[in-house]
C-alpha cells in the first residue's frame, strides 16, 4: 500500500485497494491435515451491528485467514495481523478454542508472516476483534462439522449422536467410543472454503469467551526471551547507523567522510540520499555516524509550535462536508443562544518504547527481513518497490512488536535496512535512535476545530457547525439529536512541515475533546448540569444507557466535587463502540498542576471476547490519554524538530495514573466491537471539562498545561 | 580494548570491550543478552534497568568499566531453571505488561526497590517506579504486580 492511500485511509477510511492472494501456492505450502479457508469477501458474513458508526462496506475489508487443524492435532491459525501489546494473540486464540473445542495450550497463532500468512492490509482502527472474530469462529464451526462428519464414518455412529470435546469427537451416549481430531486428520489433506454461516454456539454455551484469560505471551515478555526485531542477531550482521539532516526538507550541501573512513572496519555508504556507516559493533558505528562532517541548506520555517494554528487556518485550502442535516445557518438564526470556540491540538508523537527498526539479510536474491510493523505485507510493497525486486522475492516474518498505536503503520527504516543489505551485500540491522523516532514520526497531526452551537433556553440544542481543520471526520457524527448539523473537514497539502498519520484513535482524540469541551460550556452557559444536559439531548438507547452506567459507577451527583476538585464527562464513539469517561481531578491553584484523581469509563463495545483483555486495553488507553491530554507536545521550529527524547516530551507515569474503574454494557449475544482504540478518545475532553469544574479555568487548547490553566484563571 | 571481568548472573564473564564502552551495547551484542532494552540512551525511560550488586541502574548511561568485578544480574538471569522471580510471576498473574518492550527494566527496577524496601507502601512503589516509562499503560497493573510480590516474598500470599 503507498503512503498517501494509508493516509487516506485513516482520516477518510476511502477505498481499500483488494490484493488477491495465490490460495494455491498457500495450501502447497501448508502441509496435511484439515485446512479452513476463509475470507470476508468471498462470502457476506454480517458481522456488524446496523448503526456502526463507520461507514466501511465489507468489500473493502480483505481478511483472510487459514486454520489448519495438523496431524499432531494442534491447531496453527494463520493471520496476517500482528501482536502489539493489544492482545489479540490471546483473544483470537481464545475464540478458537470455544468453538472448535479444544484447549488454548493446542493453538499456535501464525501472525504477520507475508509467506505463511495470507494477506492483510494492517493492523489498525481496531478491526481485529470486529471482523476477525466472526469469521475464525465461522470457520471453527466449519471445521467442527467437517470433523464430525468424518468421526462419524471412522466410529460407524450417527452425526447426531456425537459431540466435539476436548479436541476429541465423543459418543454422547458411549464416552469410551471417542477419536482425537489428530487421529482423524493423520494422512488426510481436506480443504474447505467456508460457503454457507455455520452454525456458531450461542452466548449461553460459552465456556472461553468471556472468561479473562491470561496473555498467552505473558512468560516470554518477563523473562526476556520475547524477541523484537532489535534483538535479532544475525551472523556477519552490521548495525547501520545514518547520518540524518537536522531539519526535514534539508537538503545535503557538503559530506566529509575522511575520519569516519578511517576507522577499521567501517563502511560507509553514500548512495541514492543514503549516508550511513555501518559496523559489527553498533558503538564503532555509531560513532563513525558522528565522525562524518555533513552540511545542509535548510529551508525557510513556514510555521513553529506557536503560529501552527494560524497557519492551518491561512492554508488549508481543500474541504469537504462529511455530515450535514437540517439547515444550519437557519438553525443558527433561530437559536435563542449562539456559543462558538475554537479548540486547539497540537502534534503528538507515537513514542513506542521500541523505536523502528528492522533486521534483514538476503537468501540469495531473497530478502529476509524482520521489521518492527504494523503492516507486513504492506513492508514487503514498499522494500520491494524500493529494491524494484518482485514482491515474492521479499519476505517479512513473525516478530514481537514493542507499540504501534498508528506509528508502525510508516516503515522507512525498513526500505533503508533493505537498501543497505543490498548495498553491502550483508546482513544488517537499522534501529532507529530515539532522536531518529522523534525527527521521522508521523505525528498525530496538529489540528484546530470551531464550533457554533445554537441552543434553546430548554436546553435543547438546535444547531452545530463543526468544522475540523487536519483531524478527520471520525467518530463526529451527531449523537446529540441536532436538528441542524454541518460537519466539515479541511485540509491542505502543504500545511504540515513534517510528517503526520495515523495515531490510536486517528482524529477522533482531537475531535471528541473539542465536541465535549463545548457540549460543558454550552451547559454551563445556561446555569445546566453537564450530565443532564447530555441526558436532556441525547435519545440513542445505547448511549444513554452507556451514560447511566457511568454516572452510577462513579455515584455521579455534581461536577463539582470539592475544593479545587471536579469532574469532566466525555461520550465518544470510535470503531462502533461507545465510550463515557467521567474523570475527576485535583488542579492547584497557584501553580495550575492537575492531579487526576479517579477515571471511570463504560463501554458498549458488543460482545467482549476478553474482559480482561478489554479492560486491560482500556487502562492503558486511558493512562495513554492522560500524557495527550495534560503533557505532550511536540515542539519546532519548520522542519526542525525540537522534540527529541523523553526528556522534554513528557508522558503519563506512574505517580498521575489514578485508579482506573471499567464497566461494560454486556451483550454477550452482540458482534464484537472495537476495544483498542475507542476509551482513549475521551480523554481530553473529560480532562478539560473536571479542571474546567475543579478551579473555572476553561482551556481550549491541549496540552491542558498548567500555564494554560493560570492563563485562563488570570 | 582491554578484558573486563564480572560477575553475570551468577557467572564469571570476561569481555574484550573498550572501558567507555556503554554496558547496555555490551551486554547486547558482545554477550548476547537481548533481554535488556534500548528505549532513550539517556535514562530517561528504564527500559535498559539493570542490578549492580542488587540496585538498579541504567544500563545505557554506564561505561563497561563501571562494573569490573561487581555483580550484574540482567532480566535473564532473575528465574532459577522454570521457576520464575516473585515479581515475574507477578507480573504473569496481573498481566501487568502489553508489548512487553518496557517490562524487563520495570521488573528489574521492581526487583531493585524490594532489595531496598521489602516491604513497600503503595506511594513508595509508585515513587519507586516513576521514572520507567510504558507507553501501552500498564502502571495500574505494575503497582499492583510489584505490592502483591512483596507481599509474597514476605511470606503472604500472591494473590
Amino acid at each position: 500500500m503507498k503512503e498517501n492511500q494509508i493516509h487516506q485511509l485513516y482520516f477518510d477510511n476511502v477505498d481499500r485497494p483488494v490484493r488477491s492472494i495465490n490460495r494455491r501456492n498457500f495450501i502447497k505450502k501448508l502441509g496435511g491435515g484439515l485446512i479452513i479457508v476463509f475470507s470476508l469477501s468471498s462470502f457476506a458474513f454480517k458481522s456488524r451491528s446496523e448503526d456502526d458508526h463507520d461507514k466501511r462496506s465489507d468489500e473493502e475489508l480483505d481478511l483472510n485467514a487459514y486454520l489448519r487443524i495438523k496431524e499432531d492435532g494442534t491447531v496453527d491459525c494463520y493471520t496476517g495481523k500482528i501482536e502489539m501489546g493489544q492482545g489479540v494473540i490471546t483473544s483470537l486464540a481464545q475464540v478458537l478454542a470455544e468453538e472448535l473445542e479444544i484447549p488454548m495450550n493446542t493453538i499456535n497463532m501464525v501472525m504477520g508472516d507475508t509467506e505463511l500468512c495470507p494477506y492483510d492490509a494492517g493492523t489498525w482502527g481496531s478491526l481485529t476483534t470486529r471482523f476477525f472474530d466472526p469469521l475464525l469462529r465461522a470457520a471453527a464451526a466449519e471445521a467442527k462439522a467437517e470433523l464430525l462428519k468424518l468421526a462419524s464414518i471412522q466410529l460407524q455412529c450417527a452425526e447426531s449422536e456425537l459431540m466435539n470435546k476436548d479436541g476429541f469427537i465423543v459418543s454422547k451416549t458411549d464416552a469410551k467410543r471417542k477419536v482425537s481430531y489428530a487421529e482423524l486428520t493423520k494422512g488426510q489433506k481436506i480443504v474447505k472454503t467456508i460457503s454457507a454461516p455455520p452454525k456458531l454456539k450461542k452466548a449461553e454455551d460459552f465456556k472461553t469467551i468471556g472468561k479473562p484469560i491470561i496473555s498467552t505471551d505473558a512468560i516470554k515478555k518477563v523473562t526476556g526471551q520475547a524477541v523484537y526485531t532489535s534483538d535479532i542477531q544475525l551472523p556477519g550482521m552490521l548495525y547501520a547507523y545514518l547520518k540524518r539532516p537536522p531539519a526535514h526538507g534539508a537538503g545535503l550541501k557538503s559530506l566529509d567522510v575522511s575520519r569516519a573512513q578511517s576507522i577499521p572496519g567501517v563502511t560507509i555508504i553514500n548512495e541514492d540520499g543514503l549516508v550511513a556507516a555501518l559496523h559489527n559493533d553498533p558503538l564503532i558505528a555509531e560513532e563513525a555516524m558522528v565522525k562524518m562532517k555533513a552540511e545542509w541548506d535548510i529551508p525557510e520555517a513556514k510555521a513553529d509550535t506557536i503560529s501552527i494554528f494560524e497557519h492551518i487556518l491561512q492554508t488549508a485550502d481543500s474541504s469537504r462536508t462529511t455530515e450535514e442535516k437540517g439547515n444550519v445557518a437557519a438553525g443558527l438564526q433561530e437559536a435563542e443562544n449562539i456559543v462558538e470556540a475554537n479548540y486547539l491540538d497540537g502534534y503528538k508523537a507515537h513514542a513506542s518504547i521500541e523505536t523502528h527498526a528492522a533486521t534483514a539479510k538476503f537468501e540469495g536474491d531473497k530478502l529476509v527481513m524482520w521489521a518492527s510493523t504494523q503492516t507486513p505485507f504492506g513492508t514487503r510493497e514498499a522494500v520491494a518497490d524500493a529494491l524494484n525486486i518482485p514482491l515474492e522475492k521479499v519476505h517479512i516474518k513473525q516478530i514481537f512488536i514493542g507499540g504501534g498505536f498508528g506509528g508502525k503503520i510508516y516503515n522507512q527504516q525498513a526500505i533503508e535496512c533493505a537498501k543497505l543489505a543490498r548495498l553491502t551485500g550483508k546482513p544488517v540491522q537499522v534501529a532507529w535512535s530515539r532522536q531518529e523516532e522523534f525527527m521521522y514520526d508521523w505525528f498525530r497531526p496538529a489540528a484546530v476545530v470551531k464550533v457554533k452551537a445554537g441552543v434553546q433556553n430548554n436546553g435543547r440544542l438546535s444547531a452545530w457547525n463543526f468544522d475540523i481543520y487536519c483531524a478527520g471526520p471520525r467518530g463526529t457524527q451527531d449523537f446529540y439529536n441536532i436538528p441542524n448539523v454541518k460537519t466539515q473537514v479541511f485540509n491542505g497539502k502543504n500545511v504540515h512541515p513534517f510528517a503526520t498519520g495515523a495515531w490510536r484513535a486517528p482524529g477522533n482524540n482531537t475531535t471528541t475533546f473539542a465536541r465535549e469541551s463545548h457540549i460543558d460550556v454550552v451547559a454551563d452557559s445556561l446555569g445546566m448540569d453537564p450530565l443532564e444536559f447530555r441526558l436532556l439531548n441525547i435519545e440513542d438507547p445505547k448511549i444513554r444507557k452507556t451514560l447511566q452506567l457511568a454516572k452510577e459507577t462513579f455515584g455521579y451527583t455534581a461536577a463539582k466535587t470539592g475544593a479545587n476538585r471536579g469532574c469532566g464527562i466525555a461520550i465518544g464513539a470510535d470503531a462502533g463502540t461507545i465510550v463515557v469517561l467521567v474523570a475527576e481531578v485535583e488542579v492547584n491553584p497557584e501553580t495550575g498542576v492537575v492531579r487526576p484523581l479517579r477515571m471511570v469509563c463504560a463501554q458498549d463495545m458488543g460482545q467482549v471476547v476478553n474482559p480482561h483483555g478489554a479492560i486491560v486495553q482500556t487502562e492503558g488507553g486511558l493512562t495513554m490519554g492522560l500524557g495527550y491530554a495534560l503533557y505532550e507536545d511536540i515542539e519546532f521550529t519548520g522542519g526542525a524538530v525540537e522534540t527529541q527524547n523523553f526528556d522534554t516530551y513528557d508522558i503519563a507515569k506512574f505517580a498521575v495514573t489514578p485508579p482506573i474503574e471499567c464497566v461494560f454494557v454486556d451483550d454477550m449475544n452482540a458482534p464484537p466491537q472495537g476495544g483498542g482504540e475507542p476509551a482513549i478518545i475521551t480523554v481530553g475532553g473529560a480532562i478539560a471539562n473536571a479542571v474546567y469544574h475543579a478551579c473555572g479555568a476553561r482551556v481550549n487548547q491541549m496540552p491542558i498545561t498548567p500555564q494554560r490553566i493560570l492563563e485562563a484563571l488570570a | 580494548m582491554e578484558q573486563i571481568s564480572f560477575s553475570l548472573n551468577n557467572k564469571t564473564v570476561k569481555v574484550e570491550a573498550n572501558p567507555n564502552d556503554i554496558l547496555l551495547w555490551v551486554l547486547r551484542t558482545k554477550l548476547g543478552l537481548t533481554g535488556t532494552k534500548y528505549g532513550c540512551g539517556i535514562g530517561f525511560c528504564g527500559s535498559c534497568t539493570i542490578l549492580v550488586d542488587g540496585e538498579a541502574m541504567r544500563s545505557c548511561g554506564m561505561a563497561v568499566s563501571e562494573v569490573a568485578g561487581r555483580q550484574v544480574t540482567t532480566i535473564e538471569g532473575l528465574a532459577i531453571g522454570d521457576k520464575l522471580h516473585p515479581v515475574q510471576e507477578s507480573f504473569v498473574m496481573h498481566d501487568a505488561q502489553q508489548c512487553g518492550y518496557c517490562t524487563p527494566g520495570m521488573i528489574m527496577n521492581a526487583v531493585g526497590l524490594l532489595n531496598n524496601n521489602p516491604n513497600p507502601s503503595r506511594e513508595e512503589i509508585i515513587e519507586g517506579m516513576n521514572e520507567n516509562l510504558c507507553r501501552c499503560g500498564s502502571y495500574r497493573r505494575i503497582t499492583d504486580a510489584v505490592e502483591s510480590a512483596a507481599k509474597q516474598m514476605n511470606g503472604g500470599s500472591n494473590k
